[in-house]
């Protein structure tokens, strides 16, 4: 925290929720004096070493790449750690947790949905052969390194979960960032394992419960574009329904 | 049933209402519904074919539908609904491309300029024929 004295107090309304006794969450107001170099996070922070020990929420590094501090705030999704209390002041800060997951405790969601999905999209290279060690690394171009980069800065922060009504709707929708990284995966020129993950792309909950809503990219801490990954592989989806993906993919992806 | 499922309860917040919660969402569901106006003046059209099909008639008793305050409301509305359709469509085109060598709002500039040009060439030929 900034050694500067806080002149100006901000106000924070959070959400409450404890299992064991509530039936729904409320929200609970708290006066934060800050700086103008602190965080939401540092706010939330404040929160819990001064007015209520109580509070609960994730964070780790506090510095926009663990992705562990994502909330709600003031309905945006947002890395808490990635946005300031003086760009709210004089307005009140109203945090909520994550939208589209449920609510464990305070502002903490339940995220199996999102690891059940990351699982199914084998989200590590398939290579066609192993390769022995000896054989030396996997050369790649920077132009075919281009091609995936983007998709690989993913932090799992859920923001574009978060961003995605099509999930809330339906939370078996595989969702933003695991067919981003699906899509990171395949368009890798060391992996061939575009076979193994057809299934999830062509299903009715992967890319084709997409709406192109957009509002995923425009969240995203990393500059990752999960629309564009999801509605490029619609076209590759039907290419493969009727048979012509085949003939257009790199020589080793082939079926 | 998720294998990384934790047995805590859990509070599940309602989805309704969702669209009006956050600008980006609503401007989503007017590009959506826009179809619905696309839709009809397609009707509209298809029926004036159709009238012009069956008798000379007809086709007089349709435009002279046309040729009232509520249809020109309607058509009003209806431009308005579906330049902001076919702009917002386009936006997102370049999302439906693969990755491309080149400034993707190029595909967008591109779209809305062939577009623009396609529809002032009809208004041309419509002059040129009245």
């Amino acid at each position: 925290m900034s050694d500067a004295t806080p002149s100006r107090t901000i106000k924070i309304e959070c959400l409450r929720y404890d299992p064991e006794t509530d039936d729904k969450p409320r929200f609970q107001r708290y006066q934060v004096p800050f700086t103008d170099d602190m965080s939401v996070l540092q706010g939330l922070q404040y929160i819990k070493d001064h007015l209520d020990g109580s509070l609960t929420f994730r964070w780790s590094c506090r510095m926009a790449i663990c992705g562990s501090c994502g909330k709600m705030i003031n309905g945006v999704p947002q890395l808490s750690c990635h946005t300031f209390l003086r760009e709210y002041y004089p307005r009140t800060v109203r945090i909520e947790p994550l939208n589209h997951f449920p609510v464990i405790r305070d502002l903490v969601v339940d995220q199996s949905r999102f690891l059940d999905h990351l699982e199914t999209v084998k989200p590590y290279l398939i290579p066609k052969d192993d390769q022995p060690l000896a054989a030396g690394a996997r050369r790649q171009t920077p132009a075919q390194m281009d091609r995936y980069y983007q998709y690989s800065q993913c932090i799992n922060c859920l923001l574009c979960y978060a961003a995605c009504p099509q999930f809330g709707l339906n939370p078996d929708f595989t969702g933003p960032a695991a067919l981003a990284l699906l899509h990171r995966y395949n368009a890798d020129s060391r992996d061939q394992g575009w076979r193994a993950r057809r299934e999830v792309i062509n299903a009715e909950d992967g890319v084709w419960s997409c709406t192109l809503v957009g509002y995923c990219s425009e969240v995203c801490p990393q500059g990752v574009d999960p629309a564009h990954a999801i509605n490029q592989n619609k076209v590759n989806s039907t290419l493969d329904y009727f048979g012509i993906l085949n003939l257009l993919l790199p020589k080793g992806d082939k079926t | 049933m998720s294998r990384f499922q934790s047995t805590a309860k859990t509070y599940v917040r309602p989805m309704s209402g969702w669209w009006l919660k956050t600008p980006y969402f609503f401007l989503y569901m007017i590009r959506e519904g826009s179809a619905v106006f696309l839709t009809l003046y397609a009707l509209v059209l298809l029926t004036g074919l159709g009238c012009l099909a069956w008798s000379p008639s007809a086709y007089e008793a349709w435009r002279g539908l046309l040729d009232t305050r509520l249809s020109l409301g309607f058509h009003v509305i209806a431009l308005l609904i579906v330049a902001y359709h076919s702009l917002t469509w386009f936006q997102v085109m370049p999302k439906t491309a693969p990755k491309l060598p080149f400034d993707s709002r190029l595909i967008v500039r591109g779209a809305l300029a062939t577009s623009a040009g396609l529809s002032l060439l009809i208004l041309a030929v419509l002059w040129w024929v009245a």
